[in-house]
Formats: C-alpha cells, sequence, structure tokens
C-alpha cells in the first residue's frame, strides 16, 4: 500500500489566488409546485447582480443539479469545474441549496511584454471547499436554526432576512485562500491534561450547573482547546469553530493590547477575580446594560433546542453555559453567575497553568517537535497541528508551502476514496517528503524536510514521530 | 451510716449535702450563681437522645445499713459486703457476668475492697494503718495477710492495683509501691516517695496516680506505674479560677477527672463559673499528660451554664451532665475549635439532650403479675459518676455504662462536613455514615454537589490513611524489617474505614438503581466519588468504572462517555477494554477506545489480534503481530481461517504466502507442517490460484 508520487512544483510567479464570486441559496422548485424563478432565490451574494443573471445563473445550477441527479441520484453533483472557477454545491436540507462559485487562481505571465492571465483548473480542492460550504451551512444553522424552521416561523420573509443578516457578514470573514486540509476534518484541538485537574474540572462543571439551575449544557475550554462539551459532538465541532475563529480572536485583541485591565474589584465584599463575559452584559454595575446573549440551536435533528450562549472567561478558562432560550437570564442572574463562577473559574484556571506546566516539564515535551505533521482523529474529531500557526481573527496561517499543503489535500482525497489502512509517501520538491497514513478511523500527515534520504529512512522517520507522539493510542506502524 | 457508698477514696459526698445523700458526688460542687436555665426535660426531646444508659446494667443490693457498696474503677466491679463480709461479698462487673460470691470474717468496717487485676488477690482495707490481702489463686495459701504502711504516723488514704500482683498504697505522706507474694503472704517494697498528699486519683486505663499537694492542692503530681517500676512524671498547677482567699484546700478531687481520649491521658478539671471573671458560665479545662515531657493546658471546653456538673468519657467524648436542667452535652476535642495560641476552645457539639428515657427491668424472671416497668429517675441525686463512662445509682442499685447513640446525631448536626468529622471518630459509625451518604444522595434531603464532595473526601482520607499503613506495615514485614522491630502491629481496621465496596454496595449502587435522581446528578455523583478517590491516590475498582458506563449508556450519553475515557478518567484495564468492546453495536467508536485501551495496556496483544481477525482485519492484526515481535509464533492456521471468511481472494494470497515465507525462514521450506493443520487451506490455495502458484522451496 505504498505509493510513490514524484512532483515537481513549479516556482511561484505572481499569482491572484482565489476569491468568491458567488454564493446562493434557493429553493429547489421541481419538487415543488411551479413557482417564479425570482421567488426561488433566497440569497443571492453579491447583491448588486442584475436580476435576469440571478434567475438565469441559479436557474443553470438547478439545471446541473438535476441533469446529474439522473446518473447517481443518490450522490447529487457536489462541483462543477470550468476553466475560469469552480462551484460547490451543496443541498443541506431537503430541496435547499447552497452554491458557492470561486474563482480559480490566476497566474500572470508575460508573453510578448505583455502579462497574459492563466487559470489554474487544478490548483482548487474540492473537498476543501465543498467541506467550507457545508460549515458555512452548519454555523448558520447554528445561529438561526434550519431552513425549514425559518419557512414554518414566517414563510420565504423570515428566511430571507436571516439568510441575509447572517450571510452579508459572515462571508466577509471567510477566507477562501488559505482553506486547507484542517478546513476538510473541521476537527477539535483538545487541551492536554491529567486526569486530576480533569477531574476537578469534572467537578466544578456539575457544581456550577447545580448552582445556576437553569444551565442545560457546559463547555469547557482551556488555551481554545477545548477540555470538555456537555453539548453533542456535531454541535460542539462548530460552535468550537464559531468561539475559536470568531468569539474568542475579537476578545484576544484587546486583551493584548491591554485595554481592558481584566482584575476587576468593582463590588465591595467581592472576591477578586478575573472572570468576565465574552458574551451579554459588559459591565455588571451599569443597571442599565443590556443581558443579551446569542442564542444558538442545537440538536436540531431531534429535539431541537434554543438556547441563550454565555460565554465567560477568566483567564485563559473559558467556559460556555447554555440555558434554555425560554428563560431570558436578567441582570441579576448575570452578577449571580459572575459571583459564583467567577472567583472558582480562576482559581482552576491557575491551577491547569500549573499543572500543565508540571506535565511538559516531566514529559520533556517543552521541545519544539522536529515534525511538522498534522493529525485528524474521525471518532472524536481531535485534531493537532505543528503545521499551522495560532488562529486569529483573520485566518488561520499554514506555515509550509501552500504547494506541500495541497499535498496533503490530495492524499486525504485518497484517503477518503478507500476504507482500508493506507499509507502514502510523496517527494515533493527541495527535500521535502510528505507521508500520509491512515489507521482505522485516524489520519496522520508529516512533512519531513531532510537531504539524501531514501524511501526507507522516511519511513523510520515517521515509526519515530508515532512512536512518541502516538505511543498511546493504537496506530498501526 | 446511711451509704456506705464510696468513689475510690472513701466517701467524698459525707461531707456536703445534708439530706441528699451522695448528692455531691454525682454533681460535683454547687457553682455560683444559678442562672434560670429552663429545665428542659428528657422526656420532650426524647428523639434527640444520642446518650444512652446500657440495656443491661450491673444490678447490685442497695446500699443500706448492713450492706456496704464499693466500686473498683480498675475492675468495674462492684463489691456488696455484707456485715463487714461475715454473710456474704457478692462482686459483680460489667464484663464478667458471673458473680463472685465469698464470704470473710467481719474484722471491723470496710473502707476500701478490690481485686487485683484478674481477680487474684482480694485488697481490703479496715484501719487507716493497714491493708488486708486474701489469696484468690487456686492452690494457694487462702489465710488473710496483713501489711501495715511503712511511714511513721502516715494514714492511708487508699491503695490502687497496678497488675495482678503489685500494688500502692497513697497516705497522707507519700505512695509506697508493693509487689505481694501471695505464696508467702507477704509484700516486699518496691519503691517509695514522700510526699504531702490531700488526695489522690486513679486511672487505671494508663496507670497514673495522681496526687494533690500543697496547702490549695492545686499542684498535681503524677506517677506512672509500670511492671514493677514507678516513674515520676513532672508536676503541674491547676489554674483556680480566682486567687484563694485564705490558705486552705481550694482544688477539690470532684472537680477533677482523668480519662484516656485519642489515646492520650488528660486530666479534666471542672472550672466553675466565678464571679469575678466575665466567663458566661462553667468551664472544663483538659491537661494533656503526656508520658515525657511536662503537662501542658490545651482544651477549654465551654459549658456556657453553671450548677451541678458531672463529667464522663464515652468513645473518645467527652459527656458533661448538668443536673439542674437534667440535660448532657458532649464535646470531642478532635473537632475544630477557635485556637487562641495555646488553648482550643470548643463549645458543645450537639444541643444539650437528657440521657435517653430508661425503664428499670422489673426483678424477677417468674413475675405472676405482668408489672409494668418503672421509669427510672435520670439525673438523680443518688447518681455517682466514675470514669471512664461508669453511672451507678446507689438509691437503685443499678450500674450502667454510658452509651453514645449516632441515630440521633444525624438529624441534630445539619452541617455533613461536621457531622463525618464527628461519626469518623466514633467506634460504631460504618453502618450511620454509609445511611447518611445514602440519605444525602436522595430526596427530600438530597445534598449538594459541594457538601457530597466533602463528605467523599473526608471518607476517602479516612480510607487512604488505613491503607497507607497497612502497605508500610506489608513492606516492613516483607523486608524482614519487623524483627527488629517488635513494636510493630498490623493496623487496626476501624469502623471509620469506608472502602469502596462499602460504598459501592451500601449507597451507590442502589442510588443508581433507584433512578429517582436525575440521570445529570447520578453522574455528577458518580465522578465526585472517582475524583475523590483520585485526590487521595486510591486506585479506583473496576465496578464503579462500570456503575459510571452503565449509567452513560442507559441515557445515551456516549459523547460524554467518550470524553471521560479520552481523558483516561476511567483507567484503563482489560474488563474495561472488554466491556468497550461489547458497546461496539450501539456506538461505533468504543471499538477504538477498546483498541486503544489494549495497546497501552502493553499486555493484552492476544486481545488485539482477536479483535483484530474477529473484524475480518486479518492484514492489520499480522501487521500489529509483527509489529511487537510475535509474528514467529503465531497459529497460521488462525490467520488462514480469518482471510478466508473475508471473503478476498487476494487476503487470503496475501497471508498464505507470508506464512509460506515464514516456514521457508524457519524451516527452510514453504510447505506447511501437519501439526499446523492448514491443509484444507492449502486445498483451497491450489483450487483458486492453482498448484504452480504455490512457492517453491529455495535450495541454497
Amino acid at each position: 500500500h505504498h505509493k510513490m508520487i514524484m512532483q515537481i512544483l513549479s516556482a511561484a510567479l505572481e499569482t491572484f489566488p482565489t476569491a468568491l464570486l458567488s454564493w446562493t441559496v434557493w429553493k429547489c422548485s421541481a419538487c415543488g409546485r411551479a413557482q417564479p424563478e425570482e421567488k426561488k432565490i433566497l440569497f443571492y451574494h453579491p447583491n448588486e447582480v442584475e436580476k435576469n443573471e440571478k434567475i438565469r445563473n441559479v436557474g443553470l445550477c438547478e439545471a446541473i443539479v438535476q441533469f446529474t441527479r439522473t446518473f447517481s441520484p443518490t450522490k447529487p453533483a457536489k462541483s462543477l469545474h470550468t476553466q475560469k472557477n469552480r462551484q460547490f454545491f451543496h443541498e443541506p436540507e431537503e430541496n435547499f441549496w447552497m452554491v458557492m462559485v470561486v474563482r480559480n487562481p490566476i497566474i500572470e505571465k508575460h508573453k510578448d511584454g505583455k502579462p497574459v492571465y492563466e487559470y489554474q483548473e487544478e490548483e482548487l480542492l474540492d473537498k476543501v471547499y465543498s467541506s467550507v460550504l457545508q460549515q458555512c451551512y452548519s454555523m448558520y444553522k447554528l445561529f438561526n436554526g434550519t431552513f425549514l424552521r425559518a419557512m414554518e416561523d414566517g414563510g420565504v420573509k423570515v428566511l430571507k432576512e436571516r439568510l441575509e443578516k447572517f450571510f452579508h457578514r459572515y462571508l466577509q470573514t471567510l477566507h477562501l485562500q488559505s482553506c486547507d486540509l484542517l478546513d476538510v476534518f473541521c476537527g477539535i484541538s483538545f487541551f492536554p491534561l491529567d486526569k486530576m485537574t480533569y477531574l476537578k474540572i469534572q467537578s466544578f462543571i456539575n457544581r456550577m450547573e447545580e448552582s445556576l439551575n437553569i444551565v442545560k449544557y457546559t463547555a469547557f475550554l482551556y488555551n481554545d482547546q477545548l477540555i470538555w462539551s456537555g453539548l453533542e459532538q456535531d454541535d460542539m465541532r462548530i460552535l468550537y469553530k464559531y468561539l475559536t475563529t470568531s468569539l474568542f480572536p475579537r476578545h484576544m485583541e484587546p486583551e493584548l493590547a491591554g485595554r481592558d485591565s481584566p482584575i476587576r474589584a468593582e463590588m465591595p465584599g467581592n472576591l477578586q477575580h478575573y472572570g468576565r463575559f465574552l458574551t451579554g452584559p459588559l459591565n455588571l454595575n451599569d443597571p442599565e446594560t443590556k443581558c443579551r446573549f446569542p442564542k444558538i440551536f442545537v440538536n436540531t435533528d431531534d429535539t431541537y433546542e434554543e438556547l441563550h450562549l454565555i460565554v465567560y472567561k477568566a483567564m485563559s478558562a473559558a467556559v460556555c453555559f447554555m440555558i434554555d432560550a425560554s428563560i431570558p437570564p436578567t441582570l441579576e442572574f448575570c452578577r449571580k453567575l459572575d459571583s459564583i463562577v467567577g472567583p472558582q473559574l480562576t482559581v482552576l484556571a491557575s491551577d491547569i497553568c500549573e499543572q500543565y506546566n508540571i506535565n511538559k516539564r516531566i514529559s520533556g515535551a517543552e521541545k519544539e517537535p522536529q515534525f511538522k505533521f498534522i493529525y485528524f482523529n474521525h471518532m472524536n474529531l481531535a485534531e493537532k497541528s505543528t503545521i499551522h500557526m495560532r488562529k486569529t481573527p483573520s485566518v488561520s496561517l499554514a506555515s509550509v508551502h501552500p504547494d506541500l499543503m495541497k499535498i496533503l489535500g490530495d492524499i486525504n482525497s485518497d484517503f477518503s476514496r478507500v476504507d482500508e489502512d493506507e499509507e502514502i509517501i510523496v517527494k515533493a520538491m527541495s527535500d521535502y517528503w510528505v507521508v500520509g497514513k491512515k489507521s482505522d478511523q485516524r489520519e496522520l500527515y508529516v512533512i519531513l524536510n531532510q537531504k539524501n534520504v531514501n524511501l526507507i529512512e522516511v519511513n523510520e522517520e515517521v515509526k519515530k514521530l508515532c512512536a512518541t507522539q502516538f505511543n498511546n493510542i493504537f496506530f498501526l506502524d | 451510716m446511711a451509704a456506705a457508698m464510696g468513689r475510690d477514696p472513701p466517701g467524698p459526698a459525707e461531707d456536703e449535702a445534708p439530706g441528699a445523700a451522695a448528692a455531691g458526688a454525682a454533681a460535683g460542687r454547687e457553682g455560683g450563681g444559678e442562672e434560670g436555665e429552663g429545665r428542659a426535660r428528657g422526656g420532650a426531646e426524647a428523639g434527640g437522645c444520642y446518650l444512652a444508659l446500657c440495656a443491661r446494667p450491673v444490678h447490685f443490693e442497695k446500699a443500706n445499713p448492713v450492706n456496704c457498696v464499693f466500686f473498683d474503677e480498675a475492675n468495674k466491679q462492684v463489691f456488696a459486703v455484707r456485715s463487714g463480709g461475715a454473710t456474704g461479698v457478692v462482686v459483680k462487673g460489667l464484663e464478667d457476668r458471673n458473680p463472685i460470691s465469698f464470704r470473710m470474717e467481719d474484722k471491723g468496717e470496710v473502707k476500701c475492697i478490690k481485686f487485683s487485676l484478674g481477680n487474684k488477690i482480694l485488697a481490703v482495707q479496715r484501719t487507716l494503718k493497714s491493708v488486708d490481702f486474701l489469696n484468690f489463686i487456686p492452690d494457694s495459701p487462702q489465710l488473710e495477710y496483713t501489711q501495715e504502711c511503712k511511714t511513721k504516723n502516715a494514714n492511708i488514704l487508699g491503695f490502687c492495683w497496678t497488675s495482678s500482683t503489685e500494688i500502692v498504697f497513697i497516705t497522707d505522706q507519700g505512695i509506697e509501691f508493693y509487689q505481694v507474694l501471695p505464696e508467702k503472704r507477704s509484700l516486699k517494697l518496691l519503691k517509695n516517695q514522700s510526699i504531702n498528699v490531700n488526695w489522690y486519683m486513679y486511672c487505671p486505663e494508663s496507670s497514673v496516680i495522681l496526687l494533690s499537694t500543697t496547702v490549695l492542692g492545686n499542684v498535681l503530681q503524677p506517677f506512672y506505674f509500670k511492671s514493677g517500676t514507678m516513674a515520676k512524671l513532672s508536676k503541674f498547677e491547676i489554674e483556680l479560677p480566682a486567687a484563694p482567699k485564705s490558705s486552705k484546700l481550694s482544688l477539690s478531687e470532684r472537680d477533677i477527672a482523668m480519662a484516656t481520649i485519642y489515646g492520650q491521658l488528660y486530666v479534666l478539671y471542672l472550672r466553675h463559673h466565678s464571679r469575678t471573671s466575665n466567663s458566661t458560665g462553667a468551664e472544663v479545662v483538659l491537661y494533656h499528660l503526656p508520658r515525657e515531657g511536662s503537662c501542658k493546658k490545651t482544651h477549654i471546653l465551654k459549658l456556657n451554664r453553671t450548677g451541678k456538673f458531672a463529667l464522663n468519657v464515652v468513645d473518645n467524648l467527652v459527656v458533661v451532665h448538668h443536673q439542674d436542667t437534667e440535660t448532657s452535652v458532649i464535646f470531642d476535642i478532635k473537632l475544630k475549635g477557635e485556637f487562641d495560641g495555646s488553648t482550643t476552645i470548643h463549645q458543645f457539639v450537639l444541643p444539650p439532650r437528657s440521657i435517653q428515657p430508661y425503664q428499670i427491668p422489673v426483678a424477677g424472671p417468674a413475675s405472676v403479675t405482668s408489672q409494668a416497668p418503672v421509669p427510672c429517675k435520670l439525673y438523680s441525686s443518688s447518681w455517682i459518676v466514675f470514669q471512664p463512662d461508669i453511672i451507678i445509682s446507689a438509691s437503685e442499685g443499678y450500674l450502667w455504662s454510658l452509651q453514645v447513640k449516632l441515630e440521633p446525631v444525624v438529624n441534630l448536626l445539619l452541617d455533613k462536613g461536621k457531622l463525618m468529622d464527628f461519626l469518623l471518630q466514633r467506634k460504631e459509625c460504618k453502618m450511620v455514615i454509609l445511611s447518611v451518604c445514602s440519605q444525602m444522595l436522595s430526596e427530600p434531603e438530597r445534598g449538594s454537589l459541594s457538601v457530597i464532595a466533602t463528605v467523599f473526601d473526608k471518607l476517602n482520607n479516612e480510607y487512604k490513611k488505613y491503607l497507607e499503613a497497612e502497605q508500610s506495615y506489608t513492606m516492613v514485614v516483607e523486608t524482614g524489617l519487623s524483627r527488629s522491630n517488635p513494636l510493630l502491629k498490623r493496623p487496626v481496621r476501624t469502623q471509620a474505614v469506608i472502602d469502596q465496596s462499602d460504598m459501592y454496595t451500601h449507597v451507590l449502587s442502589v442510588f443508581t438503581e433507584k433512578k429517582e435522581a436525575p440521570h445529570k446528578f447520578t453522574i455528577a455523583v458518580l465522578m465526585e466519588y472517582i475524583r475523590s478517590l483520585n485526590q487521595f491516590q486510591i486506585a479506583v475498582q473496576h465496578y464503579l468504572y462500570e456503575l459510571v458506563i452503565k449509567t452513560l449508556v442507559q441515557h445515551n450519553l456516549f459523547y460524554m462517555l467518550h470524553q471521560f475515557l479520552q481523558y483516561h478518567v476511567l483507567s484503563d484495564s482489560k474488563p474495561l477494554a472488554c466491556l468497550l468492546l461489547s458497546l461496539e453495536s450501539i456506538y461505533p467508536p468504543a471499538h477504538q477506545l477498546s483498541l486503544d485501551m489494549l495497546k497501552r495496556l502493553s499486555t493484552a496483544n492476544d486481545e488485539i489480534v482477536e479483535v483484530l481477525l474477529s473484524k475480518h482485519q486479518v492484514l492489520a492484526a499480522l501487521r500489529f503481530i509483527r509489529g511487537i515481535g510475535g509474528h514467529d509464533s503465531i497459529s497460521a492456521r488462525k490467520f488462514l481461517d480469518a482471510a478466508k471468511q473475508a471473503e478476498d481472494e487476494m487476503l487470503f494470497y496475501t497471508i498464505f504466502r507470508f506464512f509460506e515465507q515464514r516456514n521457508q525462514r524457519l524451516r527452510g521450506n514453504p510447505s506447511f507442517t501437519p501439526g499446523e493443520h492448514c491443509e484444507e487451506h492449502v486445498t483451497f490455495f491450489k483450487q483458486v490460484f492453482g498448484e504452480h502458484a504455490l512457492m517453491k522451496p529455495t535450495t541454497f
């Protein structure tokens, strides 16, 4: 099962990265009564496009989808490749379609002194952008519920409003040019922790849920990594994405700039603590302050629950308390939460920090890992990357050449085609080797940069990595 | 003579309280002003009575002009001496149920009478100058013999047996320590010490005699006796509440008691309320009397009341009876008090309650008329209290030991943490503690998680202490160091050691089965218990994990389970891995979790191979076994069977070829030996791939 691919990568030229061309949400008419074309369109970006063109484009998409369905009724078309762009289709709910059109990257070349633009048709990875599309839906659903529910609540009008409100802002935060394998996984980074500290956190959560008895679910994060989720996996996955790519980075910057000093002792008799709300009230002492929290929707396939999302943070520890949307949190409740959770979370956060440093010293993990790797486990969505920098509100950046990232994506596509365990080793440009391993539900991608090594030596290196980093799991060599 | 009933030094009550016979002995001295305390009657609070008289008291003939009654604290025996012994002496003890009866010559009024330890020799004091002895050892001389005190002009205050043949005379001028030689009918002086003595007190449990010296009587001199030796411990002074007006005896023996509390000897001093001091009532001051070093004032027990008091020590608790209110309070010096830098001040643990009402059983086994039992008058003025736990009713002829009842305490001590601190120190605490645990987990008195956590921590702290003691004992025994340390004893497992199996059987399994609590609470409780065990570094038993998993599975909380396993909260074990495998059909990721666990155990390689083969992952199994270097010894047939079942011809070919190569490598020939029982597979291989596909033997 070893595959060896020699790939010569072209030297980078002046390029224009991929860009979003359009984004549409529409309702399929074929399955219902025929309706005017424009009524089908629920959301269209960019909105400036002329109405007839909108109708034409959506009609074309629908035609493609319907046409391809004849050949594969169970697996409808996911993407359409053209010279200039690529279209991605997704049917998140029955008869509701989302279509994203992105432009292929362009290389500027000079021919006879004139610039010539060449579209790179094979640059974009279908899996990466299909995943981006799907996650956009999941994110929409997290904050707005399903399309169907919106229709039931107030018909097309309400759905259109919600889509407009959400995507208008959200599409601006997509950074399509830096999407890569991690977007395919949409995994969760778990904070490594010893058993005792973990149990302390458990105990903390249970006691908080008891004291604040309206709390339905709790999630606990440290250093932007998950430690506990009371939500089910799929809901947590998207909430985690929201927290780590949007909410936390937004609050990180003022902290770094030292603008809001977190130490507070304004309430007399209150213990000093570092706790503060990331969602909800800004100033608990202001009686006029608004206690409005984002609403989220979870278990939409099943119990369909609407919740208020309270995110509260002390130092590096963040807790999400989710309470039933029918109980609006009052200022009094927020104060109570602050007074109960704040001091305890502050102590817990410093405990975790201390324990983490001790463990790091014991395991000797302080040394910078020599390997650049991405690990993902489909079973618990655990993700680990030494390739990516810390996520910022703008983007999560890979520290390796995009061409190498593309190889990772290609290997992943290969893996997803078969069920069996596989191993792929690729020799890339300038002494780079890329190794992909799949064992049961786990995938590991390693990038090695060593001069004059052969296949066997690369294999040995990866074995070494597995022995040190993954010795406590069943990961076949 | 009204009642010849005396505490060890004869009749302390005689000088006081005309009319109320022996009242003083029972309740101590009259304290300062009677500040009208509500007279809480026992009956009204029967539900909360945490003190009780033992059910089987010693009944003796009550004191009367012809019958003198004596009590010996060392053997806990009551002596009823009729007519100076001429018409019979009956000795009854709490422990020895068969009374000893004998007669002795009436040689005058008996002042004091006691057996040596083990009832070997009887000593009788009839005069101020001498003590008479009578052997009770079979085949020894039966004639009485006498020992006069050595010190000239001294009067004997009393005597105490310190062993079966050693006795101490206490005179007003010192002490004399004798060895009794029963065969020779004589005594040998071992040691003596001159000192002015006002009164003395003996604590048989610790073999310490306390002498009151000096004019005021408040300088106490302890002596310690052990196998023929006498040691003088350092003397100490009891601080009197107010400067005495005149130089007369100011410390009465009625206000002093000695008792062993938590293995340590204490002198308890009942300090009465004085009008001059600003104290709110009387208090008991505890002086710790160590075997070595000086005596220190360590604890003050606040009584917050005045009047007549008497002390007992039961189950390491100091019990203070208050006659005026007919109630008692208890103190536990191990519980937290207010520390002022040198002494700890304690308030009583529980609200004052009367001793549980007591019915005197109707005498006579064949009483024709079924008489109703007579309620016993509690806190009667004829009660006499002895250390540590004896109460005697001279007027009715009963001797009881005092007992502490733990069940009523549960409803009186609402702070569960304090309740546990209290219960864990008691002898018969196990079932009460377990019932408290059950109670706090179920409605209507469900405790909060933080209370539950506190209780678990307290239990496990005690459990861990025992485990550690047991472990270090085992280590010493195993390394053979025990011979050089003869004092080493196997640690005693007290009832306060509540282990996981106790908790599982009596509390947790019942609680999870009842299903009355929301599942969130159930899981939180189980996790809290596991957290507490981990905090004390106690290895968690598999059945607790099973309980957690069962509960999670019942409520479809698989993701929770997954997270617990991910953080190794449920520790790895083969049984747990097997349990996970069994969950695979309802929760597929359990398969991965189980394999990971087996891998980490590193002793479960066979199991891993079996799991993989059962899933037809034959190649993976082979790669695994090769990875750990076990591929030369595995059964070819097992793998070929699995490969064939997988119905994948290429897989079968690969596996078959692997074993042919192994055969070649190990035996120089690719063919299978008959012992491998692979004929069927060879035939199948030939059928599918043809005879020529078989590997040819390579010859060198």
